[in-house]
Parts: C-alpha cells; sequence; structure tokens
C-alpha cells in the first residue's frame, strides 16, 4: 500500500530584484530525495552553478560532471572535472527550466550524485549528471544555484521540493 | 526577453509534464523503498503494485558489484520473454552516441560503468494499469566517475499483450545490487 503523499515543497524563493545567488539551507533531512525547480532567466549567457555543502558550501575541486546536449542542428557531449561547483548547464537571457535532481541527498555512506535537465526553448537542452565527492560523504543540507557573474532576473523563481520515500 | 513562466497553466503547456513539481504537488506517493543491505542482492522486485494510479515513478541510487559495463534491466509480471526493446541518446563526456536494442528479454533502464561511484535514475512508467496499450518507460539516469561517466535518456517498451503492470524486476546483466543501493517506488495519481 501507498504510504501517503509526498513530492513536498520545501522552500520557494521568487527575486524582487536581481540577484546573482540564491541559497537554500537548513535543509531538513527527513526526504529521500530533493528536487530543485529553476523557472527565469539570467542577465548574460553563464554557468548555472549549482554548490552543495553541509554546514556550508563546498568550494573545493571536488565536483564532476558528465553532459548531453542538443543545440538545434547538432548533439554533443562533454565533461568537467575538479570544479568548485557543479557549473553546467547554461543559464540563457531569455525563458528557461532547469531542473536539478538530488539523489539520496541525506545518505552519509556514499558520494553524492546528481541528475539535471535543462529546457532553453530559445537555444538548447541538456541533461547531465555530476558527482560531487563530498568530504566524509557528508549528507547536503545546503544547496546554492549561482548565475556565475552574472544575476537572474526579476521574477525568476526557486523552489525546492522534497520526496520521502516509505 | 521571452515572459517568464508565471503558472501551472503555462509550465504545463511548455510540457514539463511529469518534471513539473507543482502540477504532481500532493497525488505523488510513496509506494515501497528496496535498500540493499551488506550481503548485496541479486535482484530487486516490486510487487503486489497497487492499481489506484495512473503512472509510476521509480527512483534510484544503485551500486553495482560488478567492476565494468553493466546494464539495469527492468522486467513486467516475471515476464522472460523476449518482449522488450529500448532506444537511447546517451553522453559519454567526448561524444553523443544513440543506441538501440532489439528484442530482449529484459528492458535496459540504466548503465554502470564502474563499480567505484553511485549511479542513479529517474524512471518514468506510464499509464501502467492500461489493459489496452504496451507500455512505454522513459528514463533519465547515470553515473558520474570523476574523470568518466556517461549520461542516458532511455525509451523502452514492452510490447506483450497489453496487461496492467503488477510486479517489476530489476535485475543487472552481470553485476548484483552492492550495499546501500536504494530503490523507491512511487505511484503518481
Amino acid at each position: 500500500m501507498a504510504a501517503g503523499s509526498t513530492y513536498t515543497p520545501i522552500a520557494t524563493q521568487t527575486l524582487a530584484s536581481a540577484t546573482t545567488t540564491v541559497t537554500f539551507s537548513s535543509i531538513p533531512q527527513t526526504y529521500t530525495d530533493l528536487i530543485l525547480v529553476f523557472s527565469g532567466a539570467s542577465t548574460g549567457t553563464q554557468g548555472y552553478r549549482v554548490g552543495l555543502g553541509n554546514g556550508s558550501i563546498d568550494t573545493g575541486t571536488d565536483y564532476s560532471e558528465t553532459f548531453l546536449s542538443g543545440s538545434g542542428s547538432a548533439a554533443s557531449s562533454g565533461r568537467r572535472t575538479g570544479y568548485p561547483a557543479i557549473v553546467d548547464p547554461t543559464v540563457y537571457t531569455d525563458q528557461q527550466t532547469i531542473i536539478h535532481q538530488f539523489m539520496n541527498y541525506s545518505n552519509t555512506s556514499t558520494y553524492k550524485t546528481v541528475l539535471y535537465r535543462s529546457n532553453s526553448a530559445g537555444n538548447e537542452v541538456t541533461s547531465g549528471v555530476a558527482l560531487w565527492r563530498a568530504p566524509s560523504n557528508a549528507a547536503i543540507n545546503i544547496i546554492t544555484a549561482t548565475a556565475y557573474t552574472q544575476n537572474f532576473v526579476v521574477g525568476s523563481t526557486f523552489t525546492l521540493y522534497g520526496i520521502a520515500a516509505a | 526577453m521571452s515572459p517568464l513562466i508565471t503558472t501551472k497553466a503555462s509550465a504545463s503547456a511548455q510540457g514539463y509534464g511529469l518534471f513539473s513539481p507543482a502540477l504532481v504537488t500532493g497525488n505523488f506517493q510513496s509506494i515501497q523503498t528496496v535498500t540493499v543491505g551488506a550481503g548485496g542482492a541479486s535482484n530487486i522486485t516490486f510487487s503486489s503494485i497497487p492499481s489506484t494510479f495512473t503512472h509510476l515513478q521509480l527512483r534510484w541510487i544503485g551500486l553495482d558489484s560488478y567492476a565494468s559495463g553493466d546494464s539495469l534491466y527492468m522486467q513486467f509480471n516475471g515476464d522472460t520473454g523476449s518482449n522488450y526493446v529500448q532506444h537511447a541518446l546517451y553522453g559519454s563526456g567526448s561524444s553523443a552516441v544513440g543506441a538501440y536494442t532489439a528484442a530482449t528479454t529484459g528492458m535496459p533502464i540504466g548503465y554502470s560503468n564502474t563499480n567505484s561511484y553511485p549511479f542513479v535514475g529517474v524512471s518514468d512508467i506510464l499509464d501502467y494499469t492500461s489493459v489496452n496499450k504496451n507500455k512505454t518507460v522513459r528514463t533519465l539516469d547515470g553515473q558520474d566517475a570523476n574523470g568518466s561517466g556517461y549520461v542516458f535518456l532511455h525509451s523502452g517498451l514492452w510490447f506483450n499483450t497489453p496487461q496492467a503492470i503488477t510486479s517489476i524486476k530489476l535485475y543487472f546483466g552481470s553485476g548484483t545490487f552492492a550495499q546501500f543501493s536504494s530503490f523507491a517506488l512511487y505511484g503518481v495519481k
């Protein structure tokens, strides 16, 4: 039998002014997965950087990722290692949606793996998988989303959801 | 600049479907979770799946005992016939590749390239109670291993005589599920 409803909104931030970084802190450890949904745009084309941490954001070179993109004329794949954040996909100046799924974020036995998908109808569609080699396999309780060297525009929304398994 | 999405309806119109949490809040329920202990597991089975939902979603973090490339397969209702096919688009870190698996005895939904790092995925099993349609599964999955890795978009079909899905079996082509693997099944109304 089902254990009851989940997919619970934890927090939502709607930008009243242009902002570079949005932070979700003190994230409860009572869920199995987290989902961060961004709907908005940036003042310039740059990386949508996601930082993770426990207590504070880890800015060490502990992040890597593999991604797949379709530009409208070609498909491509790339990889980044040794970065201080998850640095893809790209955030653009026109409307897009970016969804990150933080799988089993509160466990302290494994590194943390994140799936992401970006839909930018005017530019590209991207999917990726990222690894955070969390020190001591730390649980995630703080997440930042940053428009690297740019600002997210007014009206951009960020919503963090929790999914609890039975 | 295009207008921002400001309503659920506009999000739906832009095709975010099951990936739009605002559309499913309150209608997304945990059915069962299997977490693998120290002894490992050769397979994972969800049985007696209730028929009260419209779709199912399987979310997982997996660790494979097998050291190199190994596929994760899904079977429905104990059907071991060659009744499953799949297409995939994946990124290897250097190129984008399309792949196809002809009729086989299980539906590939995931891939582990190393037993040193977890691989994760989210599979949507659509209209699983229909007795009139073959069943389709879409999956976003991947594994990054700090210098290697793959990200996949899987699309699978179970083309046996249409029947409601009441059980799901998961297994690897070569390895077994290692400790800390966790597979959670959810129902979407």
